[in-house]
């Protein structure tokens, strides 16, 4: 018979091997399934991964800058997450500050200089990004309304908008897209640092720090925490929690409008409704996984990364459908989740001797 | 311990794999002489579309013939993810890389300017002759040749009706279900009428637009509704079969696009024009395995092989119609028949003389009594609404 048991504390050691154990069994069941349907010699499977994110050295910019993405997004929603405030809405708050970011570079294109155009995009798109999780906050903090479903709709609504401003301003007309927005004059483009890839990072890489300390080592940090652990108790401690709730998820929201910006500003060019790609949604669960610690958060983000340019390399590769990639990440990241039951749970076999087990 | 160490083993081993699969390449070469250069190609959908799957076919055709590999990358949408496609492709070193939809082509000509040692051709684009991007291109096809061809036939099937006495010369009305108000599809059922007209001068058409390329029920709702109307003989320039299954329905007789629809509708089917990207793709493959550069504006016709019609289905066209369409065919070939002769149109009565189109400014369309479609650029601008044609809302 097989009993399943709650583990008790797991050690670090044995956490790691845990995981990576499931990444190895995750990349191997891929092998397996893309063997059984295209006949593709194992060599060629395990090469596609690697190639998809390490294939060429613009690989390589892409492979982390696709992970700066998603650690920026990643890390805004970690706060909210903390306060067990289950804000599903990065995606329409970064597509809302995308949004913001591309009407700025459309409509201020050709009026102002280009450093007032990057400073009122920034100001647009952090405060939209803001605006669009504050509306959920607002109500949850007065009216008790469930944040998770609130933030789920608001997606919606931001996607929609963005549809209707890619119908207004489809450039050429008869696309119905946006086009890649001032591509003469490059008006609103933020700057380079070295290549175009370097800002992207380095703003995720300063976004981490800056996240770790806000959370660790700051009063706001201390009061997430509380929160988190039991509003009851902070009530009882003096905290205002509707304020925090409401602080809280402007800051989410803020920063998923960096990312916004980021990804309009400094990568696309151009906005439409799948710019941000159900990254919003990946990243709760770069987040969960990382445990809400920014710095491990940088390993998880670009652990999914690495995984779906990897699943997508070899769909490409084998000469197979675009959804074939799709089956592939939803392979990797069933093992991913999967193993989180290993390190809480343990599996016994009862004829065996508890001395067994421990040797196995 | 003994589990740690048995897992670091298993995961090196899988690298220790990876690192001797690294230079692993899943296609032979061939010959060796050109085998170097690799083809890609972007579709917005995947086979399943009529219309992503004539590309995909052609595709294949013309690298098979050329010996090149090939990578194909489908359901692009119309935004950065076919700059992040054309990228990759790049990456994946492919030395010529074509996408197959209008919407795709700002972003692949942003991705020209980042890969100047790769060619590019947004087929069905327009700017490419503007734009001064020296690996950047543009393709398209003398469709309206295929349409005018297609037109013959069902002016046949209209005379034959006449003759049978099934409807007057005055009830010979044609519906089109149409996709899109503009030029693309405003002069393929132009170029079908004048067809239809050079035949059975009492034809006329009623058009309706869908505003989608690809929804199958407002397409078949629309042949429905022009069937109710009066229109004795369906067209559609859409990717769904939505209008060429309501007419098997009604029994209505089809003139389809893009592929034979024989098949599914063996009743009423008659024939169907297409464009064929293969002489283009073969074209371009060899001019790069050549190290030559290729035409910033290519446009195909009937005699280069890149518009096609689709086999006749003798079932329902009218007799002599094989003969006829033949010997149209080889008019356009050598230039007897002129698609667009103004001597055949009018607009409120006159013929036009002159005309200036709205996106393709500074550019006189009419030459020596011919409206020059697709001579100038290949993408069509022919967008003037003609005597005969009546669009319903």
């Amino acid at each position: 018979m097989i009993q399943i048991s709650k583990r008790g504390a797991v050690s670090r050691k044995r956490n790691i091997a845990i995981r990576l154990a499931a990444i190895v069994l995750a990349i191997i069941v891929c092998a397996i399934i893309t063997m059984a349907t295209t006949g593709t010699d194992p060599f060629a499977v395990f090469s596609a991964f690697i190639n998809g994110s390490f294939g060429s050295e613009r690989k390589l910019w892409i492979f982390l800058q696709d992970t700066a993405i998603l650690l920026i997004i990643s890390l805004a929603v970690t706060p909210a997450f903390k306060m067990h405030c289950w804000n599903l809405g990065a995606e329409g708050q970064v597509l809302a500050g995308a949004m913001a970011a591309a009407a700025c570079m459309v409509l201020l294109g050709d009026t102002v200089s280009n450093g007032a155009l990057i400073a009122c995009m920034v100001i647009a798109s952090v405060v939209t990004g803001a605006v669009w999780a504050g509306i959920p906050a607002l109500f949850k903090a007065k009216f008790n309304t469930n944040e998770t479903l609130f933030t789920l709709m608001m997606n919606y609504v931001a996607t929609q908008i963005v549809a209707y401003f890619c119908v207004k301003w489809e450039n050429p007309v008869g696309s119905c897209t946006i086009g890649v927005i001032n591509a003469q004059n490059e008006a609103g483009w933020l700057p380079q640092l070295g290549n175009k890839y370097l800002l992207v990072i380095m703003v995720a890489i300063i976004m981490t720090v800056l996240i770790y300390f806000y959370l660790n080592y700051t009063k706001h940090g201390y009061e997430i925490a509380v929160v988190g652990e039991s509003e009851r108790t902070a009530r009882y401690i003096g905290i205002k929690v509707p304020r925090v709730i409401i602080r809280t998820m402007l800051f989410s929201g803020a920063i998923c409008g960096v990312a916004g910006l980021l990804l309009v500003g400094g990568i696309h060019h151009t906005v439409s409704t799948s710019l941000v790609g159900g990254q919003g949604f990946t990243a709760v669960m770069v987040s969960w996984l990382a445990a809400f610690n920014p710095i491990v958060m940088i390993l998880t983000s670009a652990l999914l990364i690495f995984m779906g340019s990897g699943a997508n390399q070899l769909a490409s590769s084998c000469g197979l459908n675009q959804s074939f990639g799709d089956i592939l990440t939803g392979v990797l990241i069933f093992f991913i989740i999967g193993s989180e039951f290993f390190v809480q749970y343990k599996i016994s076999f009862r004829k065996k001797s508890k001395e067994a087990v421990k040797n196995v | 311990m003994k589990k740690l160490t048995a897992i670091v083993l298993a995961l090196a081993m899988v690298f220790a794999l990876c690192a001797c699969g690294g230079n692993n390449d899943n296609k032979d070469d061939k010959g060796g002489e050109t085998a170097k250069i690799k083809a890609g190609l972007i579709c917005l959908h995947d086979e399943n579309s009529g219309y992503d799957a004539n590309f995909i076919n052609a595709f294949k055709a013309a690298c098979e013939a050329t010996g090149v590999d090939y990578e194909i990358k489908t359901n692009i949408e119309e935004n950065q993810a076919a700059y992040d496609a054309a990228a990759e492709l790049a990456d994946n070193k492919c030395n010529v890389i074509f996408s197959d939809s209008y919407g795709h082509q700002p972003y692949i000509l942003q991705a020209a300017k980042e890969f100047p040692n790769v060619q590019f051709t947004s087929c069905t684009g327009d700017t490419a002759l503007n734009d001064n991007v020296s690996n950047f291109h543009n393709a398209f096809a003398k469709i309206f040749q295929g349409r005018y061809v297609a037109g013959v036939a069902a002016g046949l099937k209209l005379n034959e009706m006449i003759a049978n006495k099934e409807i007057t010369a005055e009830q010979a009305v044609i519906g089109y279900v149409g996709a899109m108000p503009y030029a693309e599809v405003k002069s393929g059922y132009t170029s079908f009428l004048l067809g239809a007209q050079s035949v059975c001068p009492s034809a006329t058409m009623k058009v309706v637009f869908t505003g989608s390329w690809y929804d199958e029920t407002r397409e078949m709702e629309s042949a429905q509704s022009l069937i109710k109307q009066g229109c004795v003989l369906i067209s559609q320039h859409a990717d769904s079969m939505g209008a060429p299954n309501a007419c098997e329905t009604a029994k209505v007789p089809n003139v389809s696009y893009n592929g034979s629809t024989q098949e599914a509708c063996p009743n009423t089917y008659i024939i169907s024009s297409r464009i064929d990207w293969t002489p283009y793709f073969t074209y371009a493959i060899k001019a790069v395995q050549n190290g030559e550069n290729y035409d910033t504006d290519w446009c195909g016709d009937l005699s280069t092989g890149s518009v096609a019609l689709t086999e006749l289905n003798e079932k329902v066209a009218a007799k002599g119609t094989a003969d006829k369409l033949t010997e149209v065919e080889n008019g356009i070939k050598d230039g007897s028949i002129k698609v667009f002769a103004t001597d055949t149109w009018t607009v409120g009565g006159k013929a036009l003389e002159t005309y200036e189109n709205e996106f393709f400014k500074g550019h006189e369309c009419i030459k020596d009594g011919v409206f020059a479609e697709s001579t100038d650029r290949s993408a069509p601008y022919f967008d003037i609404d003609i005597d005969g044609i009546e669009i319903l809302q």
